[in-house]
């Protein structure tokens, strides 16, 4: 069992307006049997926080292309992005920033 | 976790690099950023010394990012240009407002002279009032045409020798897209230039330092410098016809980010078997600004907001240039075809 981890979540560059217009977002995912990974924190944002538009933010089980994903400050991109046990290696401290590049 | 930088080794890489696939640390980034925009200018001599620069700056992240980058090569490089900001208000009320407070810190931040022309003074509308009269459909093709003319107006007033504007790969990419998608040979000729020369009186040069340089890197240079820009959406509903090809350039990129870069090559490469006709430019008759038309797009898009008949700049209504420069009345069935507007 994975205990619950805090995730601070911080939307910008416009991405912000599809949740009420807020942020940062302070949230504890909990407990689940398996690590938690990207995959999985974009189903449970798309359940718990997305207000509105989800064609803007979601394509199949990722984020939209031309959505910026930064995991502790660093590009989603230089992860092995599926695998995103980082979640839980970064622990309270892990963060992350949703941004569209325009 | 994440890699270690390839280029420093030291350091944790904060990007991936879409055009190279390298990983980099900030540092290694903004050097490897500042560089290739660097190299971009000097390549193809975009500008010499002694210059007066007009920076187009609307707030937003590639302006704002341009402006940085110009002000930092300029010092870094000696260029020797004198460089200024030149925005565009366009009358947007909850948006354009706002972003010209941006720029307005960023002329403090960047300790640069800034000059703000509005549709306002130089059409006698804003974009508030377009909009009201014309209704959300055609609106784009208003503000797009306005705001090139703004541009060389503000840039003529501040006695500038080029302006640069923010266009990124990105946005060449699209425009390359864009204009095989609508048949426009001309346009498509001429988009993925990095610089227009001189085309007539009160045409100022433009260039595009940005031009090779990808959006998800300007985001990240802005992000990672912390740069102040302002990231609304117009609120007068993007450019629809822009946005399909936009979204579709982003899902090739997320497969293949090399694609931006190959269909700018595509476009540079190009070229137009003869024969094939182009319109030709000349002047407009009543401004003197360049067009291919007896009425430049501009004066036919006033001329049918002052006369109440929002449709005459939009669409092919050459035929009746001839009209309106003799001042002849239209006819009932020409003013019923151009009022009619479509909510």
């Amino acid at each position: 069992m994975a205990a619950p981890i805090a995730v601070h979540l911080e939307f910008g560059g416009g991405a912000e307006l599809l949740f009420n217009g807020v942020k940062e977002h302070h949230v504890t995912l909990p407990s689940q049997s398996e690590p938690w990974d990207m995959k999985q924190l974009l189903v449970w944002i798309q359940r718990n926080l997305l207000k509105e538009r989800p064609e803007l933010f979601v394509q199949g089980d990722s984020v939209r292309p031309g959505i910026l994903v930064l995991i502790n400050d660093a590009d989603w991109e230089l992860m092995n992005q599926n695998a995103c046990a980082c979640l839980t290696a970064a622990g309270l401290d892990c963060s992350v920033g949703l941004k569209p590049a325009h | 976790m994440p890699a270690q930088c390839s280029s420093c080794t030291e350091k944790r890489a904060v990007l991936k690099r879409p055009k190279t696939g390298h990983s980099l640390c900030k540092e290694c980034f903004f050097w490897a950023f500042e560089e290739e925009v660097h190299q971009t200018i000097v390549a193809a001599e975009l500008f010499k010394s002694g210059e007066t620069v007009g920076i187009a700056a609307s707030g937003g992240k590639d302006s704002t990012v341009l402006a940085h980058v110009m002000k930092l090569l300029n010092e870094r490089y000696s260029y020797g240009l004198e460089l200024m900001l030149i925005s565009v208000d366009e009358g947007i009320t909850g948006y354009r407002d706002d972003s010209l407070e941006t720029v307005k810190r960023n002329q403090q931040q960047y300790e640069l002279p800034l000059k703000i022309v509005s549709y306002e003074e130089l059409y006698g509308w804003t974009m508030d009032a377009i909009v009201k009269q014309v209704g959300l459909k055609n609106n784009c093709t208003f503000c797009g045409v306005f705001r090139r003319q703004a541009l060389d107006r503000g840039a003529v007033m501040l006695k500038v020798d080029k302006i640069c504007t923010g266009h990124n790969a990105d946005d060449v990419a699209e425009t390359v897209l864009m204009n095989v998608l609508r048949g426009d040979i001309a346009r498509l000729r001429r988009c993925t230039a990095i610089s227009t020369s001189s085309e007539g009186e009160g045409v100022v040069p433009r260039c595009k330092p940005l031009k090779y340089a990808y959006e998800k890197e300007i985001v990240l240079y802005a992000y990672f410098k912390k740069l102040d820009y302002f990231s609304t959406e117009c609120i007068y509903s993007p450019n629809a016809y822009r946005g399909y090809a936009r979204t579709f350039l982003k899902d090739l990129e997320s497969i293949r980010p090399s694609t931006i870069m190959d269909i700018i090559h595509s476009g540079e490469n190009l070229s137009v078997r003869e024969g094939v006709k182009m319109p030709v430019q000349g002047t407009c008759s009543r401004c003197g600004y360049i067009s291919s038309q007896a009425l430049c797009k501009s004066c036919v898009l006033l001329e049918g907001l002052n006369r109440g008949l929002p449709k005459l700049g939009i669409g092919k209504h050459h035929r009746l240039h001839d009209k309106i420069l003799s001042q002849q009345p239209l006819t009932e069935k020409e003013e019923r075809k151009l009022k009619s507007v479509d909510f």
